[in-house]
């Protein structure tokens, strides 16, 4: 089964990159742009075919490495 | 008395913190990550360096290294375990110690002497230094952004200046018992008149006078 996670970084902790990188949008113009957060994406590729089975073990990755419960919160979707 | 500074695969301050401790007349020697026992060790350094080259985030993955196992059982028994910069990063991810380390605030490695200020002299690395004792030691990360979401933490040691956005200008942070140190700038640097400045052996005293006969 294909699995994608998102590992993104709870609003209220600073992303550096992204602040760099919504100064470059303004410098090339895009002053529109008002905030960019940099994500993690991450694409499994599981065996298993049972969906909750596949789903509580991606979690079980999530807390133990793909994320910092510190910092961050993970998104999990089941591809096929 | 033995202190055990690990070596992970990407560690590249490992021989300078032996030849520090060892020039102040310690006892330090090599231990690799793999090993899963500390026995006849009485404290821990995990020195700087790119364990696993920083792979997902600084010290996610070698803190399931299996020497990290007696590393939190020390950690827990109240045993002096020391991390610098690299190793700072790794007792958080192995939350051994509060918060995180995220990228600094300007997005800029920094490789420069920095000043600090001892805030709280009741820990292993601190023991040594005068209240509010000012030390000059270099800084040399790009992940030295402390953050602690949940407010928690006892920064020991604070940036004069503020280089890299770390919270509460923390540049050294304890747990509660004093015993689990995270210090992102270098004692170990800092040994040497040819080095520039002798201002480490200030917090590598601490941490050999913490030691006691088992």
């Amino acid at each position: 089964m294909k699995v994608r996670v998102e590992v993104t970084r709870r609003p209220e902790i600073a992303d550096p990159q992204g602040t760099t990188i919504k100064r470059a949008l303004h410098d090339l113009g895009h002053t529109h742009v008002n905030e960019v957060r940099v994500n993690s994406v991450f694409h499994l590729e599981i065996d298993g075919a049972d969906p909750d089975g596949v789903r509580s073990k991606v979690e079980e990755m999530c807390r133990q490495l793909l994320a910092n419960p510190v910092l961050e919160d993970f998104d999990i979707e089941l591809l096929q | 008395m033995t202190t055990a500074v690990v070596v992970f695969p990407g560690t590249n301050c490992e021989h300078d913190v032996v030849s520090a401790i060892s020039s102040l007349g310690g006892n330090a020697r090599l231990v690799w990550h793999r090993e899963t026992d500390l026995d006849g060790y009485d404290s821990v350094i995990l020195p700087g360096g790119f364990a696993h080259g920083d792979a997902l985030r600084t010290g996610a993955i070698a803190r399931f290294s299996p020497i990290m196992e007696p590393v939190a059982r020390f950690a827990r028994a109240g045993k002096p375990v020391v991390g610098i910069c690299n190793g700072f990063q790794i007792l958080c991810e192995a939350g051994l110690l509060p918060g995180a380390l995220i990228a600094n605030r300007d997005l800029s490695f920094i490789c420069r002497y920095v000043d600090v200020e001892v805030t709280d002299t009741g820990t292993v690395l601190t023991n040594n230094a005068e209240p509010g004792q000012r030390l000059r030691i270099p800084l040399n990360s790009y992940e030295g952004n402390w953050v602690s979401p949940e407010g928690e933490g006892r920064v020991v040691v604070r940036y004069v200046d503020d280089p890299n956005g770390s919270t509460d200008r923390a540049a050294a942070v304890a747990n509660s018992a004093g015993n689990v140190v995270g210090i992102m700038p270098h004692p170990e640097r800092a040994t040497d008149r040819l080095l520039g400045s002798t201002d480490g052996n200030v917090f590598l005293r601490s941490f050999l006078s913490s030691l006691v006969p088992a």
